[in-house]
Formats: C-alpha cells, structure tokens, sequence
C-alpha cells in the first residue's frame, strides 16, 4: 500500500497508524518479521489507548497460518482474544516465528477505564491493507486494517 | 468518486456497467455530492462483489456508502442457493447483527430538561460501556446455548424484557436455524460475561427528542410525537460476533479456493451456501443474531429501569429493533417470480414496505421502521421502508450517517473534552470513558445524516418519517 499523507510515522517508533474510512490501520516495522509483528501488537493496544501498562501478568499465545500475512492476522486476533476474555492490556511482546508458526508472549495488566481511557475496541484484525514485506532498505513492515 | 465512471440511470441512481468477472452490475443510490464524497474503493469493492457466484440482479450500495472490508459498508448482495450462490462472513460482517432499537417514552423534553444530569448519570453507571466495563450477566455454557437458541426471547423469559416486545423486534426477536454447536468455544468465552453491555466505537445508547416530522400519517402509526422523547440503543453481538466473523472469515478463505471461487480480494471470503462450511456459518450467524437481539433486549431492560426510577408512571414501549449486518434468507421478486435468496446486508438495513406480510399488523400499513443512527451531534432519523424498496433494492435502505473522515483524522481535528464541552452547551450530555474516544465520534467525522436519508428517500428505499435529536448520549 503506498503511503498516505494522513499517516503518521513516528520517529523512534516502530509504528504508525492510517485512516480507513470507519476503522483503522496498523503498521509495526523492524529489522525482522518478528520485532514488525511485535510493533505491530504496539499499534493495536495504540488504537485502544495512549496510557501506559505495567506488565504485570504475562499470557502465552501460539498460532498458524499458511503464509506470513494470514499469521499477522492470526497473531493480532489472538491479542484481541486475551484483551477480550481477560480484559487485560498488553503493553510488551515478545514474538518467536518458525516457519509460519508463531509463539508469542504478553505482557500486561488488568484494564482499568479510569486509568487507561480506553478509547475503543478492537473487534477483529481483518484481511484489508493486509500486508508483510521487506522494504528495499531492509525494514520489514507488517500490517493490515482492524475493525473497531 | 468520479461521477464520470458510472451511467447515471437518474437523480440518484448510478450504475456501473459489468466488466470483467463481474456477473451483474453495481448500483449506488445517491446524490451527485456523495457519489463524489465517496471513496474510490466504495466502486471497487461493489464491482468484486459483483463477481461472486449467484449473486442476483445487481450488487446494490446505500448512500451512506463507505470503505469496508471485502463488501462495501451499505452494501446489499443476494445470492441464489441453487446457482451456486455463496454466503460470505465478510459480507456480514464482524459486528454480526449490529442494529438499532428505539423505545418510545412518552416524556416531553420539558420533562426530561429537570432530571437531565442526573438521568445521564444514571444510565452511564447502569448501562455497561467501553472496553474493560463488567456486565452483571455471567452465563453458564447451557444458558448461554439457551441464550444463542432463544435471543431476544429467551432474555424475555429470564425477566429482562417484556414479551410485548417481541412483536416489534426483527423476526420476532428469534432468528430460526441457530446452532449453538457451530460456535466456537473461543467465541462462547468471549460472550460469557458480555451480556448487556453496549460495547464502544460507535455503539451508543441515547435519550433523543423528536424534532421534525416529516409525514405526520406515518409518525401517528409509528406513534412519534414532536417534542417527544425516545431512547434508542445501537449495539450488536459483542464478543461472540466479532469472534465468529474473525474465525469464519479465516475457514472461509480456505473455503472459497476449494470450491474454486476467484477471489478478487481475500476480504471478500466466501463459501457456497450449499456446502459444509456455508452451513455450518449460518448456523453460527443466526446464533450471534439471536445473540445481538438477546443483548438489545437486556440493554433496553436496564433502560426502563433507570426511566422507571425517575418517571415510575412512564411505560417504555419498543418502537421496532432492526438489524444492519445480516444474511437473512428471504423471498424477493427476482426475474419475474417469488425467490428465496441469501441476502447480505453489510451495514444496510431491511426495509419492508407497506403491505409486506412479514410485518406486523400494527406496521403493515405504514411499512417497517427504518432506524437511522447519526452522530451524537446531528441527530438520527426514523424512516419507513418505501413500496419502492423491494424492487429497488431487495427491501434495502441505508444504516447511518457513514464516516466522511477517519477515526484518526478526527482525533487530529478535534479535542473529546472540546466536544463534551461544546455539545453541553446545546443541551447534549454526553457519558463517555474516554475523551479521545469521543474526539474519535466527533460529529464532524460523519457525513451529513440529512443528506444520507433524503437520498435514500429520494430513491425510492425509505421514506423520512421523523428526525431526532440527542439529549443524553451514552457511549463506550
């Protein structure tokens, strides 16, 4: 997907965000598909707040899918899942990727709507802008739309 | 979009021609200003549609259009069975079942101008909303199969609703053909504790004061009073549903590619209706519809018991609750005759006209309510489905206002406090946890409802019956 004037990447972030005309877009980057799929989960607890979280309780994730782009998807659901049943936060992960298997760990902590101002819910990681590659300067970019 | 790439058929109807893959063409309702409001991809996203198999006549678009995922958001597709037609997760949606109630009170704004803070706070503390807020409903896994089964029914017979309602409620407030065994148990979990809550982005709850009335027949049949006060509810199938869309749209991909299905976008994920996973979907839709319906019930439940606090002599009676993210099997007049086809409709509300059997006595005169979600500055609409709508558009008309701007776009614009602020003045309280989240709804951000539904009216898929303004807006 080509750039759009609205995103916003950050300097000293390895994120960003960009419109979708009801929902919003995610971006992780990294020198590795895993640090791009970490930054990516970033993105995701960005959409939901702008607080910070204590990594307090850590939570095992693993999943799979035939291809890269479909385990981004897998791994940004299964985030979604923990935040849903647990009700939790994550602010720190850890992402290990054989093949097209990937482990994962959260790290995070009960949400508090007083504390972290949740501003919305992400409801599912979705195949829109869905996207994993190797920039030409060696950067790996890994991101989709999440419909909120 | 570019006007110039369509036929233009009249005032607002705009066709684009089949090309390629496509089966059918795509037909947008529209004015010239929001056909050029739109985006581009609203035009792409309609003509992959078309290409689906057994998809019927044309792939239809609301003029409240917008950028989806696979499917257009307003987009409208029936699919026939026996040619090989497919249902799509995609083309519902994740929010299975999304949809609107409105409850009529009976209440002046005079009545409710004195008791006003206090009744926004009231229904803030009740009414579970926003990401991390509890729900005093905890369900067992029979209760909640019971739950998945019975929908707005069953939260009926547990004691949060009252069976009156249940004629003014889409299918009688319980879709048939649910199958609680076709839901996961990750999506079971993640409805466990979920019930009565309304979720957040734009799901909200408000107290709202008819305005304007536009057909003064109509609004007496549907009951709507100037200067009167309603509150309307707009929430779907939380958890559940967007859970069953995340893990449908995934078996759907895999789905689509066996029975040999081209996909032009993998968002578009389908499988025949007649197969094994087509079914087994279905039976999981009609259980998170039922879910969405159960939900609405309880919600609208707490709200007469905050009503019945602070007005003990008001009686709180649903004017109708219709959904906008469904595929519901219906017959339609298609190729001269009676057809019972699968028809999507991805954030596009059914819209019987007068007369239609499916309605009940009491709405068959007018034709059903078409309950039209604003912003919380703008206002919302009540419409009625136009005699024109069936053959327009499969009984179809528009859902909201449709986002003219980006959740992200509107947070660099606007400040939430900014809003609260500025809304306060003109007499709208809003209850939100979180500042950005309402900066995020800024009414801004929203085309201009009063445009979406005149188009619409002028059309031929609803007429307006009533306009609606905010009082109190509860959002999550």
């Amino acid at each position: 997907m080509s750039a759009n004037p609205d995103s916003e990447p950050t300097i000293g972030r390895g994120w960003e965000q960009f419109p979708h005309d009801a929902d919003v877009g995610l971006r992780g980057f990294g020198p590795s598909i895993e640090v791009a799929f970490e930054q990516a989960a970033l993105a995701l607890t960005g959409i939901v707040t702008d607080a910070g979280i204590a990594a307090t309780t850590r939570v095992e994730v693993a999943c799979e899918a035939s291809d890269i782009e479909l385990l981004l998807v897998e791994w940004l659901n299964a985030i979604i899942y923990e935040m849903a049943v647990r009700s939790m936060l994550f602010g720190r992960f850890e992402v290990k990727i054989t093949g097209t298997r990937l482990k994962g760990i959260l790290l995070g902590e009960p949400i508090d709507q007083a504390e972290h101002l949740p501003a919305c819910e992400p409801k599912g990681a979705t195949y829109t802008a869905l996207r994993v590659a190797q920039g030409s300067d060696g950067l790996w970019s890994a991101g989709c739309v999440i419909d909120v | 979009m570019d006007p110039a790439r369509f036929t233009r058929i009249d005032e607002t109807t705009w066709q684009i021609e089949p090309t390629g893959a496509m089966r059918v063409p795509g037909i947008i309702y529209a004015d010239e200003a929001l056909i050029r409001d739109m985006d581009d991809k609203v035009c792409e996203q309609t003509g992959n549609v078309a290409t689906l198999p057994g998809i019927v006549k044309a792939c239809y678009v609301m003029p409240d259009a917008h950028w989806g995922y696979g499917f257009p958001i307003g987009g409208v597709a029936a699919f026939d069975a026996d040619e090989g037609g497919v249902v799509s997760a995609g083309g519902v949606g994740f929010d299975v079942s999304c949809g609107v109630r409105t409850m009529l009170t009976g209440l002046k704004i005079s009545d409710i101008e004195p008791v006003q803070t206090s009744l926004a706070d009231s229904l803030s503390s009740q009414i579970p909303a926003g990401l991390g807020s509890k729900g005093a409903i905890t369900l067992d896994p029979l209760e909640l199969d019971a739950m998945l089964r019975g929908g707005a029914r069953w939260a009926i017979e547990r004691g949060w609703g009252e069976a009156r309602d249940l004629d003014r409620i889409e299918e009688g407030g319980q879709v048939a053909g649910a199958e609680p065994d076709h839901v996961s148990h990750r999506a079971k979990e993640r409805q466990r504790r979920e019930m009565g809550t309304l979720g957040s982005g734009n799901h909200y709850l408000e107290v709202q004061a008819v305005t304007e009335v536009f057909d003064l027949e109509a609004a007496k049949d549907f009951r709507l009073n100037q200067e009167e006060v309603v509150v309307t509810i707009h929430c779907g199938s939380r958890g559940l549903g967007h859970q069953i869309g995340t893990e449908f749209l995934r078996e759907m991909v895999t789905a689509a590619a066996e029975a040999g299905i081209a996909l032009p976008d993998r968002e578009l994920t389908c499988s025949p209706i007649k197969s094994e996973v087509g079914q087994r979907y279905l039976g999981a839709m009609r259980a998170a519809i039922n879910c969405a319906l159960a939900n609405r019930e309880i919600i609208g439940h707490y709200a007469r018991r905050v009503f019945g606090h602070f007005f003990p002599d008001v009686d709180l009676s649903l004017l109708f609750d219709v959904s906008h993210n469904t595929c519901k099997v219906e017959k339609h007049e298609a190729d001269g005759g009676g057809r019972e086809l699968f028809v999507h409709r991805k954030g596009a509300t059914r819209a019987f006209g007068p007369g239609h059997p499916d309605l009940p006595e009491a709405l068959r005169k007018t034709g059903q309510p078409v309950l039209i979600g604003g912003s919380m500055g703008t206002g919302s609409y009540v419409l009625a489905g136009a005699a024109t709508s069936e053959k327009k558009a499969f009984a179809s008309a528009c859902h909201g206002a449709g986002r003219a701007m980006s959740r992200h776009a509107a947070l660099r614009k606007w400040s939430g406090r900014q809003i609260v602020d500025d809304l306060a003045e003109r007499g709208i309280l809003i209850r939100c946890p979180s500042a950005r989240g309402v900066a995020e709804e800024a009414p801004g951000a929203y085309k201009d409802v009063g445009a979406v539904v005149l188009a619409a009216e002028e059309a031929g898929l609803a007429r307006r019956v009533a306009r609606l303004a905010p009082l109190i807006c509860i959002k999550g």
